[in-house]
């Protein structure tokens, strides 16, 4: 089942397809060449890990014309949160996280 | 040309037939699409309308492409506000594939154009309307969310 939750959480348990996930929300729809840029890894891994994100569905492709495009898909991890965030809990967490960022400083990582 | 687009894949735990009657038909639509629901003849080049509870167009266009359970693609233009009317005619496409025992949805909303207002406006819509009619098929209930039409829009 493509939507097996054990493969969303081995798909987010790796750096390097979390930064791809990061870099596609950042710009969505980029082509595998444009993922390459500015990475750190072998064109061969980047498309390994986009295989693997695309089998969690946290990676979304199409074809337009000539071009493979890959658009970050919410949806996994949307029923996460739905699933252990309850929605009482969700603005307390909220306000802990912008306390957190404030502290310090407005990093993501 | 640069584009906007938005896209979303879900698996729903149904039959292409019923998401099909529930991607179309009015009385479903009307449970998790913010109680709106579609005119049209569902044939090649049939005019497509999307009504408001209240009676106003919602959005306009054509059936461009209709494959039962398999595929539809629609023109799409905004009717009701003027900044959404004026960038004219976007594309959305709905596929449908079986996979085991759920259907695959993909949907993608696109526009010959960058950074449509159109397309970021139903980029935080269909999330919320996509989740709720995988609740309807999969537990006969939609989204609280999704059952009326937002006050004042």
């Amino acid at each position: 089942m493509p939507s097996d939750v054990d493969k969303v959480f081995k798909a987010l348990a790796d750096p390097g397809r979390r930064l791809l996930l990061d870099r596609l929300h950042a710009e969505n729809g980029q082509t595998l060449g444009q993922l390459c840029q500015r990475m750190n890894m072998t064109r061969q891994a980047v498309t390994k890990h986009l295989k693997q994100l695309e089998e969690a569905n946290l990676v979304a492709t199409i074809w337009r014309g000539r071009e493979k495009l890959h658009y970050l898909n919410p949806v996994p991890i949307h029923q996460i949160a739905e699933r252990w965030i309850d929605k009482f809990e969700r603005g307390r967490l909220r306000v802990i996280a912008d306390l957190k960022r404030k502290l310090e400083g407005e990093s993501d990582a | 040309m640069p584009s906007s687009r938005f896209v979303y894949i879900t698996y729903i735990r149904t039959t292409p037939a019923k998401l099909w009657q529930a991607l179309i038909g009015p009385e479903f639509t009307r449970q998790y699409w913010v109680q709106t629901w579609q005119e049209s003849q569902w044939k090649p080049g049939a005019p497509w309308k999307l009504m408001i509870p209240d009676g106003r167009v919602g959005d306009s266009g054509k059936v461009l492409e209709i494959e039962p359970q398999r595929k539809l693609v629609l023109s799409w233009r905004n009717e009701f506000k003027p900044e959404l009317r004026n960038e004219g005619y976007s594309r959305a496409t709905f596929e449908l594939e079986q996979q085991g025992e759920s259907v695959k949805l993909t949907v993608i909303h696109e526009i010959d154009k960058p950074d449509s207002k159109l397309i970021e406006s139903v980029s935080g819509g269909w999330p919320l309307i996509l989740a709720s009619l995988k609740s309807l098929l999969e537990t006969g209930k939609p989204l609280e969310e999704t059952r009326h039409w937002p006050k004042g829009h």
